[in-house]
């Protein structure tokens, strides 16, 4: 019961990662509403300007520790981690002047529970033109949870080239780690418990700035 | 649960779109200094061929590493087949092997159908051409060519290819890759010409979803892709037109003919091409020619059918007529 359970939120949080935005058909398909987490009283706990200052703060903390950030190459993990590295880039550009790489990881061929569901549609992995070899990669994602979108993220870059270094900034951690990963840069710490939900919202998909905690509703329809 | 590749007319327009939009991401994998996924580890594909093949099987072959999975190849030469063992046995010999998709070709329509939907296997069955009957990964990958040279490669994603005029020009009676086209296509919203010989235009003809034609010049302004295919000798019982040079000269593609066609327009082949019959070395070499650009848009295609039935607990793909059934 429990590990069903436990399996049943990373569902929710991966769905989010399923669907890029140019795969329309995805909203049409039953499967997602089944996937996606049922949420009553959802309530904000980081608004638009929390989420700007927070991203601030990550980008100084990247320059600090980076000594300047001039190797660095963000990628983002999709859909939403994509959106949190180019907002990324653009607070590190202001504060070093310089261009910085950004580009995104899709991670969707390195799950580890790919045979539990249906083939989730694919989105879009675009790594920035000079590579990521000898590079301080910093992988950007939404919401830290399991940690498993982050072991099939360091997988994946295994397979595109030997970066110097790899960090990683996310905008919530919301704990329940199941593998022995962490961040190196967290816009909030977010205790939950497992009957909750956390979902990110973000101007570019969702049409607004928000971070909302719920809880779920365990529905009968929900079990795979 | 059924989940099988078997005919381009089971693909719904948004299964169609969905196949080639993954394969849109599979082709950056090519890209890639490690061309290789780990989708499918741990998952055994035969290759079960039954006809000859160059193409076809090493695109399939290729595809199948490309994500990881254990590959089989399996001729019929040189198996137990020529020792006269029945497709049944044969499929039943690889099931208790464990195997988790078929890829088939055989040269009897209808084959893959039989051994999807016969419970003889468990397997994932893929149609790699049967007969004259369907070969869908084809049409796929053709449709997939045309998308990313009439639409483009990322304006292209999730849209189909309504309103392109295709011409299908040769030996229709015998082409699968006709038939399979002729299906996706019209799925797709193109408007297809079948352009043909009349000896050479299959009986039943009006009730697919195209034009028929019989006069290529005219048909060549109004084409935004024109596919040519091969005449196929092997297939020929009967005399269906009077010499190779008079065929050439009234169906063949040569450089006079294809400055006939709109700018825009693309020349395709499934392949093989016989150079001098259904088209001019000049055209076959001209950078208007998407040949070998087919050719490697199939690996990503075939990975991405692979992926969409294989990669999950369950297809992404419906297959109609089998679901049907269940």
């Amino acid at each position: 019961m429990d590990k069903q359970d436990k399996q049943d939120k990373r569902d929710s949080q991966g769905s989010q990662h399923a669907q890029g935005p140019q795969h329309t058909q995805g909203s049409q398909d039953p499967r997602d509403a089944r996937q996606e987490p049922r949420e009553s009283d959802a309530r904000p706990v980081l608004e638009g300007p929390d989420i700007a200052r927070v991203l601030t703060r990550i980008a100084h903390e990247i320059v600090e520790r980076a000594k300047g950030a001039d190797d660095v190459v963000l990628l983002g993990i999709p859909t939403r981690g994509v959106f949190l590295g180019r907002r990324l880039a653009a607070k590190l550009e202001q504060i070093t002047d310089r261009k910085i790489p950004v580009g995104s990881l899709d991670i969707t061929m390195y799950r580890d529970d790919l045979r539990m569901h249906p083939p989730r549609a694919l989105a879009r992995t675009e790594i920035p033109g000079d590579g990521i070899d000898g590079k301080l990669v910093v992988l950007v994602d939404d919401v830290l949870f399991s940690g498993r979108t982050i072991r099939a993220a360091l997988d994946a870059l295994n397979d595109i080239g030997r970066p110097r270094a790899v960090q990683l900034a996310v905008l919530v951690d919301r704990g329940h780690r199941e593998l022995p990963i962490r961040a190196d840069y967290v816009g909030k710490n977010l205790p939950t418990s497992l009957r909750e939900t956390v979902k990110v919202q973000l101007a570019e998909e969702d049409g607004r700035d928000t971070v909302l905690l719920g809880v779920k509703q365990t529905a009968p329809g929900a079990q795979h | 649960m059924q989940r099988h590749l078997i005919s381009a007319a089971d693909l719904s327009r948004d299964d169609a779109v969905h196949v080639l939009d993954t394969a849109e991401e599979m082709a950056r994998v090519a890209d890639r200094p490690i061309k290789k996924l780990p989708t499918l580890r741990g998952r055994t594909i035969v290759n079960l061929f039954f006809e000859d093949s160059t193409r076809t099987r090493i695109s399939f072959e290729a595809a199948e590493k490309r994500l990881s999975a254990d590959v089989i190849n399996f001729s019929a030469k040189g198996s137990s087949v020529s020792k006269g063992e029945s497709l049944k046995d044969t499929a039943q010999t690889l099931e208790a092997m464990g195997v988790d998709a078929v890829v088939i070709r055989h040269g009897a329509s209808g084959a893959p159908y039989r051994l999807a939907t016969s419970g003889w296997i468990d397997a994932a069955v893929i149609n790699a051409g049967d007969g004259t009957h369907q070969h869908p990964t084809q049409a796929l990958l053709d449709a997939f060519t045309m998308r990313r040279r009439l639409v483009g490669r990322d304006t292209g994603l999730g849209r189909d290819l309504s309103g392109k005029r295709i011409t299908i020009v040769g030996d229709v009676l015998h082409s699968r890759v006709a038939r399979s086209n002729v299906d996706l296509l019209h799925t797709l919203g193109a408007e297809v010409t079948l352009v043909a010989p009349p000896t050479l235009v299959p009986v039943g003809v009006e009730t697919w979803p195209c034009e028929v034609s019989y006069d290529l010049d005219s048909t060549l302004p109004k084409s935004d892709a024109v596919m040519m295919l091969r005449v196929q000798r092997e297939r020929m019982n009967a005399a269906f037109f009077p010499t190779e040079r008079e065929y050439s000269r009234r169906y063949g593609l040569d450089g006079d003919r294809m400055a006939r066609m709109p700018e825009h327009a693309i020349v395709m082949h499934p392949g093989p091409m016989v150079r001098g019959m259904e088209i001019t070395a000049a055209v076959a070499d001209s950078d208007r020619c998407t040949v070998v650009e087919q050719v490697a848009n199939g690996v990503s295609i075939r990975m991405a059918v692979l992926y969409l039935l294989l990669g999950g607990n369950e297809p992404a793909v419906a297959h109609a007529r089998t679901t049907e059934e269940k």
